[in-house]
C-alpha cells in the first residue's frame, strides 16, 4: 500500500530506533505525551514500545474523543432516538459505549433502530431513503471530523432534507491540552502532536505550548517510521533545550491548516461556552455546538434533551488516567470489574482508549520475562 | 477521530463534482471533495480520506523527502564516528 | 460447531440477561454462552477441552458428527452462496477434526416469501458443493416461517464421518517449539460479505474462499501425520479467536510472525479502509494446524505443492511465553497481543 508501506519498513525503523536509542542516552528520563487517540493505538498496534529504549516514556493524552464523553451524553442521544421513527446512527466506535441504561448495540437488540454509518453522508442518506423516518447522527470527533458533518449538514440544508439532524459532541483539541498542561500532577517534557487534526487546523494553534510552556511539539504521521521519527526530533529539540512546533507529518499536513474544513465548520458550528469532559471536568470553549443558522439541523433545538449528568463511580479512575497521571493498570477496577467486555469506563470501550488498548495488547505481556519481549 | 488512509483518485464522479471514486490497495471507495475546493484533486493525486471525505492531498515531493532524511539518519551519524577516530579536531 | 470431548457439570456460569447478537460472532461472548450454558446443561460430566466435532461410539465403531447453521446476509456473494457454506462449513468441521464426511443431512428454514427461483439456486449450489466435496446428502428436513422472521433462509447441516488413519487431533498434545501452519491467506470471505451487504461505498475485487479443505487436510496426515497435534478452520471470529481458544486450552503462547501471516492486498486494504483486523474476519475456505518441529518442513511442502495449497504458510510457533496468550511479533522487534474477538468486529473511525 503506498504512503503506507515505506513507512513500516523494518531495517528504517531498526535504524530510527538506534538513532533513538543514541539521542537518548542513559541519563536522562524523557516523559512525552501523544495527545491523540490515534497514536495510542498505532504505538500498541506496531509495538512500538518494544523498541524504544526504557529512559522514554509514552503517556498517553485525552485526544480520545469516544473516552472523553460523559456517559449522560449517550444516555441523552439515546432518550431521543426512543421516540418513535427516529433512527439512531453513529460510527461503529460508539456501539459498544455504555450509556447507563446499555449501550447503543444493546438498545438495538431491544428493539431501538440503530445504524453504523462509516460516514456523515451515509446518515444522510439514510434520511433520504427513509423519508417517513427521522435520522438522528450521533456525531462525535475531533476537529479531523467536525468539518465532515459541517459540510453534510450544509448538504442537507441545500437539499432542503428535514428528517436529518445532528446530536454534536464535537470537541477541540487545544483546550485539551492546555487542560493537561494546567494540571498540578502533570510532569511532561514534550509532546507528539495530534496529525489529523491538524490537517485542519494547521500547526499554529500549538505555538503557545512551544513558546509560553516551553515544550516541544512535534506534529506527528501515525506509521511506525513517523512515530519513530518524530520521537528523534523531539530528543533532538529537548537535548539542545529548545522548545518549537514541528511538521513530521509535511506529507499530508499544510501548515496553515486547511481553510476549506475551517469555513465549513465556522459556517455550521459554534463555541459552547463550556463543555464537560469526562475525568476533566469542565472546560471552556472546548467543544462545538450546531448554531442557530442551523438549529433545524440540530438534534438539541428539534427534541427535548434529558440533559443528564452522570458521575463516574467513585472507584472509577478515568480521570487520572485521561491526563496520563495513572497507568492503565493502576487503577483499582483494570482487569477486574473493568474489562473490554464489561467496560465501566469508556476508556474501555474504545480501542483507542489507553485501557482497551492497554488490556489487548499489554498487560499480558507485562507478565512476561523481560528478555521474551524482545524477539528479533 | 484519527483514522485516515491514503487513496488515489481514480475519477471524478460526472455528475457531482465532489465527488470521487479513490482506491486503495485494489479497493474502490466513493468519497468527497467537498473539503478540498481550494485546492482541487484530479485523477491521479493522492489524497488523505477520513470518515469517506478527503482531508488533504498527499505530497509525494514530501514522502520522498522524508524518507531520504530517514534513509541518511544512520548514516550521517556513521560518519561523524568516523571522523572523530580519525582524532583531527585534537590537532591544532 | 463447538462440540466437547467431555465437559465439567458445573453450575449455569452464563450471566448475561439476554442474547445480544455478539453471542453469535464466534468470539469471547459465544465461548461465555456455549460454556457457561450449553456445557453444563447438555454436555455431560468429565473435563476436557471443546473441539470441531464429537466421536460417538456406535456398535463398536467410533464416527465423528458435528453440526452448523448458516444464517449469511446476502444469501449469494462473489464466490459463493449460503448453500456451499453450509456444505463445506460442516465438511471442514469435520476434516480439522480428522475425519472424512460421509454424509450430510440438512435442514432448511425458510420465510414465506422466499422466490422459488432463489431457493433453487441454493439447493443447486448444496448439491454441487456436495458432489465437489465428496459427500453425500442423506436426508433433510422443511420449516417455513412467516414472513420477517427467517432472513430468506436458515441452513443447517449436521455431517457424520469416519476418522481418517494416522491423526490424532488433542490441543493438549500441543508442545512448546512446535509450529504454526497456515493453509492460505485469510480474511477473503468476511470482507467479500461485508463488501455485498451494499452498506458501504467500497467495491474490490475479492471472492469469498469457501471451500472443501478436506484434500488439503489429507494431504497434510498423509506428510506429517504423527506431527499433527490439533487442527482447526477459523470460522467466526478469525484465526485470532481459534489461536486463543488454543492458547488457553494447552496454557502455551502462540507467537505469530507478522510479516509471514498471508493476507491479500486487497483485504489488507479494505481492513485499514475500516480499521479492522484480518486476523479476527472469517474464512471458509482455510485452516490452521499446529505441527512438530520434525514434521513442519515435510507439511508445509506437502501442502504447498498440492492444488490450492500454494499459499500456505508457516506463520508462527508454540512458546511458553506469553502463556494462554496470542503473540504478534514484527519484523523490527515490537509485538502486540492479539485478543479473542469481543463482539462482532466493528469499523471504527478513530
Amino acid at each position: 500500500m503506498r504512503f503506507v508501506d515505506e513507512f513500516r519498513e523494518p531495517e528504517l525503523i531498526s535504524r530510527t530506533a538506534e538513532e533513538i536509542r543514541r539521542l537518548a542516552g542513559t541519563e536522562l528520563h524523557y516523559r512525552m505525551m501523544e495527545v491523540c487517540g490515534g497514536h495510542t493505538h498505532a504505538i500498541y498496534r506496531f509495538g512500538l514500545k518494544d523498541i524504544l529504549p526504557s529512559n522514554i516514556e509514552l503517556i498517553h493524552g485525552p485526544g480520545c474523543p469516544v473516552c472523553v464523553l460523559p456517559m449522560g451524553r449517550i444516555d441523552d442521544g439515546l432518550a431521543i432516538a426512543q421516540q418513535p421513527d427516529v433512527i439512531f446512527a453513529a460510527f461503529g466506535d460508539m456501539m459498544r459505549v455504555p450509556g447507563t441504561q446499555g449501550s447503543p448495540l444493546e438498545h438495538k437488540a431491544r428493539g431501538m433502530d440503530v445504524r453504523i454509518v462509516y460516514s456523515p453522508s451515509d446518515a444522510l442518506k439514510l434520511a433520504r431513503l427513509n423519508p417517513e423516518k427521522h435520522v438522528m447522527f450521533f456525531a462525535i470527533g475531533f476537529e479531523t471530523t467536525a468539518p465532515s458533518t459541517a459540510l453534510t449538514m450544509m448538504r442537507a440544508r441545500a437539499e432542503g432534507i428535514r428528517n436529518f439532524s445532528v446530536f454534536c459532541n464535537h470537541v477541540t483539541i487545544i483546550p485539551a491540552i492546555r487542560a493537561i498542561l494546567d494540571s498540578p500532577d502533570m510532569r511532561l517534557d514534550a509532546f507528539i502532536g495530534p496529525g489529523h487534526v491538524s490537517t485542519v487546523i494547521g500547526c499554529r494553534p500549538y505555538e503557545w505550548i512551544a513558546q509560553n510552556e516551553r515544550k516541544p511539539i512535534v506534529v506527528s504521521g501515525f506509521e511506525p517510521l513517523d512515530l519513530l521519527q518524530s520521537i528523534v526530533m523531539l530528543l533532538r529539540q529537548l537535548n539542545a533545550g529548545e522548545a518549537r512546533v514541528e511538521n513530521q507529518y509535511k506529507r499530508v499536513v499544510p501548515w496553515e491548516g486547511n481553510h476549506a474544513a475551517l469555513r465549513a465548520m465556522a459556517e455550521v458550528f459554534q463555541l459552547r461556552p463550556y463543555f464537560e469532559w469526562r475525568g476533566l471536568g469542565f472546560i471552556s470553549q472546548s467543544a462545538l455546538r450546531v448554531n442557530d443558522k442551523y438549529a433545524e439541523w440540530d438534534a438539541e433545538q428539534r427534541f427535548e434533551v434529558p440533559g443528564i449528568r452522570v458521575t463516574d463511580p467513585k472507584a472509577a479512575q478515568c480521570g487520572e488516567v485521561l491526563k496520563g497521571v495513572l497507568k492503565p493498570h493502576q487503577c483499582k477496577l483494570f482487569g477486574r470489574e473493568c474489562t473490554p467486555e464489561h467496560p465501566i469506563g469508556a476508556l474501555m470501550v474504545s480501542t483507542e482508549g489507553s485501557c482497551a488498548a492497554y488490556h489487548s495488547y499489554e498487560h499480558r505481556k507485562a507478565a512476561m520475562e523481560p528478555s521474551l519481549t524482545s524477539i528479533a | 477521530m484519527c483514522l485516515a488512509i491514503p487513496g488515489k483518485i481514480v475519477e471524478i464522479s460526472s455528475g457531482n463534482a465532489d465527488s470521487a471514486l479513490v482506491e486503495v490497495a485494489g479497493v474502490r471507495r466513493k468519497i468527497d471533495l467537498g473539503l478540498l475546493q481550494d485546492d482541487k484533486p484530479v485523477p491521479g493525486d493522492w489524497v488523505l480520506i477520513h470518515v469517506g471525505f478527503a482531508m488533504s492531498k498527499i505530497s509525494e515531493q514530501d514522502a520522498l523527502e522524508q524518507m531520504n532524511t530517514l534513509k541518511i539518519l544512520g548514516e550521517a551519524e556513521g560518519a561523524i564516528q568516523e571522523v572523530k577516530g580519525y582524532g583531527l579536531e585534537d590537532v591544532n | 460447531m463447538i462440540t466437547p470431548a467431555s465437559t465439567p457439570a458445573a453450575n449455569i456460569r452464563f450471566r448475561d440477561p439476554q442474547i445480544e447478537m455478539a453471542h453469535g460472532a464466534g468470539g469471547k461472548a459465544s465461548r461465555r454462552l456455549v460454556e457457561g450454558l450449553f456445557a453444563p446443561l447438555l454436555f455431560g460430566a468429565a473435563p476436557g477441552p471443546l473441539g470441531d466435532a464429537a466421536q460417538v461410539q456406535i456398535q463398536g465403531t467410533t464416527v465423528a458428527i458435528t453440526t452448523d447453521s448458516f444464517v449469511v446476509k446476502p444469501l449469494s456473494f462473489p464466490g459463493g452462496s449460503i448453500g456451499e457454506l453450509a456444505v463445506n462449513g460442516t465438511v471442514n468441521d469435520l476434516a480439522v477434526s480428522g475425519a472424512r464426511a460421509q454424509a450430510l443431512v440438512v435442514t432448511f428454514v425458510l420465510e414465506a416469501g422466499l422466490p422459488t427461483p432463489v431457493l433453487e439456486a441454493e439447493v443447486r449450489a448444496m448439491a454441487k458443493a456436495a458432489q465437489d466435496a465428496g459427500v453425500r446428502i442423506a436426508a433433510g428436513d422443511t420449516k417455513v416461517v412467516e414472513h420477517g422472521k427467517a432472513d430468506q433462509m436458515y441452513i443447517s447441516t449436521t455431517g457424520i464421518g469416519h476418522l481418517l488413519h494416522g491423526v490424532s487431533i488433542d490441543p493438549r498434545s500441543v508442545r512448546v517449539g512446535d509450529k504454526i501452519l497456515l493453509s492460505g491467506p485469510i480474511g477473503d470471505h468476511g470482507v467479500t460479505i461485508l463488501l455485498a451487504r451494499g452498506e458501504l461505498d467500497l467495491e474490490a475485487d475479492l471472492r469469498s474462499d469457501t471451500r472443501s479443505v478436506l484434500p488439503l487436510v489429507e494431504t497434510l496426515i498423509r506428510a506429517a501425520g504423527p506431527g499433527v497435534r490439533w487442527m482447526r478452520d477459523p470460522t467466526r471470529g478469525g484465526a485470532a479467536t481459534s489461536l486463543n481458544e488454543l492458547a488457553r486450552d494447552c496454557g502455551l503462547g502462540m507467537v505469530l510472525f507478522e510479516d509471514q501471516i498471508p493476507v491479500r492486498d486487497t483485504v489488507r486494504g479494505a481492513c485499514e479502509l475500516l480499521g479492522l483486523d484480518p486476523l479476527h474476519i472469517a474464512n471458509e475456505g482455510q485452516f490452521l494446524a499446529v505441527v512438530s518441529p520434525e514434521y513442519a518442513d515435510a507439511a508445509i511442502n506437502a501442502l504447498s505443492l498440492a492444488p490450492g495449497g500454494g499459499e500456505a504458510q508457516v506463520i508462527g510457533e508454540v512458546r511458553t511465553q506469553p502463556a494462554g496468550t496470542v503473540l504478534v511479533t514484527t519484523l523490527y522487534g515490537g509485538s502486540r497481543i492479539v485478543d479473542m474477538l469481543v463482539g462482532d468486529p466493528l469499523p471504527r473511525i478513530c
